[in-house]
């Protein structure tokens, strides 16, 4: 049985041995250019004047491209229009292009663009939330505000009102493999390009549009890439659209790829977020009311804020039934690169805010947060509605939990720690168990379709086009399963190829942890519908009924006879059976209103929990994972391996973003930390010494691919647990709630446990 | 130059190279091997880790921070020479697949190829060994249980006794000196030539500032220049030793010395870089100046015939500046020894990440205790100033007095005489002062017995 086999990614092979080819790696002719951007060395500015003899004289320069040279405004936004490729008169932000240097050689490219004479005359730089909050610097207007119930009412009625406030850093994506295209003329102006992004779509879309053509015209190929993470769902498009507008004024093939410091500089980051909340509570610890602000640090143009700080309120509950809740949006517009996506989308900013309201009305109660966090929980036999008014079903947390507490020791462990910080003057240990629950769609409805084309050839091999991409999560090897399952056939049966906007067209970004979901199911959709052709002409001619045939262990068997895979293929090619088909798949039951907060944006939701022990040092504020325990629900998994490890390294990145991934920029909006010299991602040694990681096997209960569940972006989210066993730890330190910010750096650990031991 | 290697055991021989070519371009440039990866071209990610053997033996080198004649004479294995001649994959790479230890790949070649060289040089410490491979999709977890199953099967017979390079073939010229003679000579030739020796510093200012380095001269080729030798009264340490080297050096005579060496920066990047280098460079956050000046050690400094020495603390005068002249070079270092007194260095590393990351702090105490009492006391620090530099109020505050947890605590508020720290994108001025003072505390705790580090805790 294909599905649910614990098969390892189809391209590791590839990988270990150097042989899996990215952008870079794709063999160019001789005279292919390489381009590099000349950046702006100020946050906001009007560019008074650019003298770029330089640069020109510089060795290997072939032409340098200011906006002025461009046949037509081009745009590399997502939908708003906001973002000129090169900078038009007024920078935004440190780092934004405003010139492109083509050159024989990469690094001809980048050191000529360092030579730039670019006189920018200063104007004040909005950098901070306080800046922007000072000068109501706002996208969309002003706030947006959701509310369910009479939130003034109920605080003003409840025993205890709690108020606190949590800073939460950004994070850099980090995939190893940095922006990189590659484009090729053809003949007749068309243009192939070669991107390493999860939107191909959209590529083409820009391109065309910089080109001044249809996008039939345009075709875009997206083997695989190095990594992405949300970071190359729009913050691809500028390098693709650079190399095809000089590629098309040459003729000669073109390609960009940023250095990593030029990517840390240029390209969005998740955003940063400050949460201000009032809780009212009953001394049971029963969330009555809650009060959310959302500070948002956007940048300088929306790129997709307006859904990830959706998507922030939307997760503003986490798994808790909160009667009266106000989330205050406020989308802040800033003179920095522009935030974009990244893994959780915003959701895990505003399930943070509400976990951190648990843990202080714990701290506050003297309750363990855990017994909050159980006794807030919606309701498994009665379905209660978010505060978006979807009804939460198919809610298995507390079942989840209870099992996690069991198999992790919790109760036990927490006692003995107890016991254990009262004798250690030094080391102070902390552990805390947190919960996600995910709501799994695009919650702009019409992304959510998918396309396939599938080919049966004549000797019964299987070829796949589907419109995800591969970057990493092995949907390629999880949708092969799927599609050797359909036909019965092993999966080595079964070749899908590079992402192509010509075989697949009008592909929603592989995002929103739905690749699986959506291009399973056209996968699958196209497999049945050859299948469909095959049992019909088979049975006709082997006279036996439709139902009597079956697809299985590489045959078709037919009542009583069998026949191979690859001599049905045969005899339905001669039987002039059309062997390829295409496959459509969207998702049912989704809807939703932005304006009102209200509606069925998700299809369902996926859950998981994990517990993290933590030990800090209170002289260095140094600390130490100790051992994780992580309880995922991924539905009926489609491949164990792989679900697994989306897992761990979801845990793992989203440790890295509340502990020592810090992003820090100085006082003129320079990003100081945009190396892996500065930029500290979690290193082999930061996991923790024992991680135990099991899937919660119960079948989806809505129809999904063979009833299995997104496991891109949830899994994220139980990083948070970390987070929360620092702030226990040192909330050992004293009587004072620590109020940790994120991300809790030694120096934050340190402070903050030196603020709650006075 | 003209230089001569083998790559993946055919032999290369190259005429007229740029020096500051680095490894990494000519690989996937010139020679159309694209397996190696470059993810930041500032050796921190390891995407671009290749096995270089020589007679030293065999070990893991960031390609883009190793320049083409630092290869002369040596034997290079890429990822695409790993596997057996007859495609069988080695250990590693099948324990890859197997236990799903890759995603995206782009890190993989990498950690292949760091993990091969580790198994060869009998690493069995594999987050030590991948400390400086990043990745970011995995979480580590499976490539540790790789790891841990390629570690059971023997270093395949392909890579046993890989040959050294082609040493004696390896092209001689003036730019690699093979004796320290003859680089006093070039030096004093041509005083303003740039010595190059791991190029783990260096590197950077080719790749990220496109740097002109004008003449340089190499040290790699200059096997007595790269030794630590033992004597009764003292450890004499070659310039161009490795931080690898001197971090096994050390295990037995300052063991908690030799640990913080484990957390300098990564196994790629202590492969290269020289103790000479971490030196002479000037850097007020290099690892290996304060708790050398602990030790009282001294530089031994060389123009032409002429040697002088000088005690290493003297040898930072201030920020970028130290006192060396043109034509003179770092010969090697002297760490005095009393066979007879007990080892009483310790050295804490105080960094955002706990491996590979640049020091915020980093503090060297040696304090001798008699009878109760401080005896004498030399503690140094990196990070503190625009130089590695002595702690004097504060072992001033110490020298004498009994050793008591008052004594250190009233010696811990001399910091703020010691020190007027930087705040920086590593650290505030504020947690410098506090960390620091309270790694005195730690010091005088760990006397008494106590717990106090992170790491001896287990859940």
């Amino acid at each position: 049985m294909s599905v649910s086999s614990p098969l390892p990614h189809d391209s590791a092979p590839l990988h270990v041995t150097g042989a899996a080819r990215y952008i870079d790696d794709i063999p160019t002719p001789p005279d292919t250019l390489h381009l590099a951007f000349g950046l702006s060395d100020e946050a906001h500015g009007i560019v008074v004047s650019a003298d770029l003899s330089e640069v020109r004289a510089a060795p290997g320069v072939v032409a340098v491209l200011t906006a002025a040279d461009l046949d037509r405004p081009t745009d590399v936004s997502p939908a708003a229009h906001d973002e000129p490729l090169l900078a038009t008169g007024e920078v935004h932000y440190h780092g934004q292009p405003i010139f492109l240097v083509v050159a024989t050689s990469h690094r001809a490219a980048r050191a000529a663009a360092r030579l730039g004479k670019i006189e920018i005359e200063p104007r004040p730089a909005i950098l901070t939330i306080d800046d922007a909050l000072k000068a109501q610097s706002y996208f969309e207007g002003g706030p947006l505000t959701w509310t369910r119930g009479d939130v003034e009412a109920a605080l003003a009625d409840a025993p205890r009102v709690i108020e606190g406030e949590i800073e939460i850093g950004g994070q850099e994506h980090f995939y190893l493999e940095g922006q990189a295209a590659l484009a090729v003329p053809g003949e007749a102006g068309e243009m192939v390009v070669h991107a390493s992004t999860q939107h191909p779509t959209e590529i083409q879309h820009k391109v065309a549009e910089a080109l001044g053509l249809h996008m039939n015209a345009v075709r875009v190929e997206t083997r695989r890439m190095g990594g992405a993470f949300g970071g190359k769902e729009s913050q691809g498009n500028a390098p693709a659209v650079a190399c095809a507008i000089v590629a098309a004024r040459t003729g000669q093939p073109c390609k960009m790829r940023y250095d990593r410091d030029d990517d840390m500089v240029i390209t969005g980051k998740r955003h940063d977020f400050r949460i201000r909340y009032k809780v009212g509570v009953n001394t049971g610890g029963r969330l009555l009311a809650v009060d959310f602000t959302h500070l948002v640090r956007a940048g300088w143009s929306q790129d997709l804020t307006a859904p990830v700080a959706d998507r922030a309120m939307l997760h503003a509950d986490n798994a808790y039934f909160i009667p009266a809740i106000r989330i205050e949006s406020h989308r802040l517009r800033t003179n920095t690169a522009s935030a974009t996506a990244f893994r959780g989308f915003g959701g895990p900013q505003g399930m943070l805010g509400i976990e951190r309201v648990i843990d202080h009305v714990a701290h506050e109660l003297g309750l363990d947060p855990l017994a909050v966090r159980r006794k807030n929980f919606y309701t498994k036999t009665k379905v209660q509605e978010t505060h978006y008014g979807q009804p939460v079903t198919g809610f298995v947390l507390p079942d989840i939990v209870k099992v996690l507490v069991d198999s992790s020791d919790y109760e036990k462990r927490r006692a003995t720690i107890a016991e254990w910080n009262a004798e250690s003057e030094v080391l102070k240990r902390g552990i805390a168990l947190t919960p996600v629950k995910f709501g799994i769609s695009f919650t702009l409805t019409h992304l959510n379709q998918a396309g396939a084309l599938v080919h049966v050839y004549q000797d019964g091999s299987v070829h796949l086009n589907h419109g995800g991409t591969e970057m990493g999560q092995g949907l390629n090897q999880k949708i092969a399963q799927v599609a050797a399952e359909a036909f019965g056939v092993g999966v080595d049966r079964v070749q899908i190829t590079a992402t192509d906007t010509q075989k697949v067209p009008n592909t929603s970004a592989t995002a929103a942890s739905s690749g699986s979901d959506l291009n399973g199911m056209a996968a699958k959709a196209a497999c049945d519908e050859i299948k469909g052709r095959m049992v019909r002409f088979l049975s006709k001619k082997h006279g036996v009924k439709p139902k009597e045939l079956a697809f299985k262990g590489g045959k078709v068997h037919l009542g009583g006879l069998q026949l191979s895979f690859e001599d049905a293929a045969m005899e339905c090619y001669e039987g002039r059976v059309s062997l390829s088909a295409t496959g459509f798949y969207k998702t049912p039951d989704v809807a939703w209103d932005r304006e009102r907060g209200s509606g069925h944006p998700f299809y369902y939701f996926a859950h998981g929990a994990a517990v993290t022990e933590v030990v800090i040092d209170t002289l260095t504020g140094e600390y130490r994972l100790l051992r994780a325990d992580i309880l995922h629900d991924v539905g009926e998994s489609l491949n164990p391996a792989i679900d697994t490890g989306q897992i761990e390294g979801g845990y793992v990145q989203g440790v890295g973003w509340l502990t020592t991934e810090e992003l820090v920029w100085d006082g003129k909006g320079r990003l100081a930390t945009h190396a892996p010299s500065t930029y500290k991602i979690p290193a082999a040694s930061d996991i923790p010494d024992t991680l135990n990681v099991a899937l919660w096997g119960q079948p989806n209960t809505v129809p999904t691919i063979y009833r299995s569940k997104a496991v891109g972006e949830p899994p994220f989210m139980l990083g948070i647990s970390a987070f929360m066993a620092l702030s226990d730890a040192i909330a050992a330190c004293g009587a004072a709630y620590p109020a940790l910010d994120a991300p809790a750096t030694p120096e934050r650990v340190l402070m903050t446990a030196r603020r709650v031991r006075r | 130059m003209d230089i001569a290697f083998l790559l993946n055991g055919e032999t290369v021989t190259l005429r007229d190279v740029d020096p500051t070519m680095t490894t990494l371009d000519w690989l996937r440039d010139s020679r159309g091997l694209t397996g190696t990866k470059e993810g930041c071209n500032e050796g921190d990610c390891g995407a671009c880790t290749v096995m270089v053997t020589d007679a030293q033996g065999t070990r893991g080198l960031n390609a883009c921070l190793l320049f083409l004649p630092q290869l002369n004479g040596k034997a290079v294995t890429t990822v695409e020479g790993l596997a057996g001649p007859d495609g069988n994959l080695h250990p590693v790479q099948e324990a890859m697949v197997t236990h799903h230890g890759s995603q995206c790949g782009f890190c993989t070649p990498g950690i292949v190829v760091s993990l091969a060289a580790g198994q060869i040089a009998g690493e069995t410490d594999h987050e030590q060994q991948l400390a400086g491979n990043l990745c970011r999709c995995t979480g580590y977890a499976p490539i540790m249980k790789a790891a841990k199953a390629a570690a059971q099967k023997p270093v395949p017979k392909w890579l046993q006794d890989l040959p050294t390079g082609p040493a004696r073939r390896g092209l001689s010229q003036a730019k690699l000196p093979a004796s320290v003679d003859a680089l006093a000579e070039f030096l004093l030739a041509n005083p303003s030539a740039r010595i190059v020796a791991g190029a783990t510093d260096i590197g950077l200012w080719v790749n990220k500032d496109f740097r002109d380095l004008g003449e340089v001269v190499f040290v790699s080729q200059i096997e007595e220049m790269a030794r630590v030798e033992t004597a009764p009264y003292m450890i004499r340490i070659g310039a161009a030793a490795t931080v690898e080297h001197l971090r096994l050096a050390l295990q037995d005579h300052h063991p908690h010395f030799a640990r913080m060496l484990a957390r300098f920066a990564s196994a790629q990047v202590r492969n290269a870089a020289t103790i000479g280098g971490n030196i002479a460079n000037g850097s007020p956050i290099g690892d290996t100046p304060p708790p050398l000046i602990a030790l009282g050690a001294s530089l031994l400094l060389r123009r032409g015939d002429f040697t002088r020495e000088i005690l290493l603390e003297d040898f930072f005068l201030d920020y970028g500046r130290q006192d060396i002249h043109p034509g003179e070079f770092v010969e090697a270092i002297t760490v005095p020894r009393d066979p007879g007194a007990p080892d009483r260095l310790k050295v804490y590393k105080l960094s955002k990440r706990f491996d590979q990351d640049i020091s915020a702090v980093l503090g060297a105490f040696n304090i001798a205790i008699e009878d109760g009492k401080v005896q004498s006391a030399r503690i140094a620090f990196g990070g503190m100033a625009g130089i590695p530099k002595r702690a004097t109020a504060i072992e001033a505050a110490l020298v004498g007095k009994p050793w008591t947890r008052e004594t250190v605590e009233a010696a811990m508020g001399a910091i703020t005489e010691d020190f007027t720290p930087l705040s920086d994108l590593r650290a505030s001025m504020g947690y410098r002062l506090v960390a620091g003072s309270n790694m005195l505390l730690r010091y005088w705790l760990e006397d008494e017995g106590m717990a106090t580090s992170v790491t001896g805790v287990s859940a």
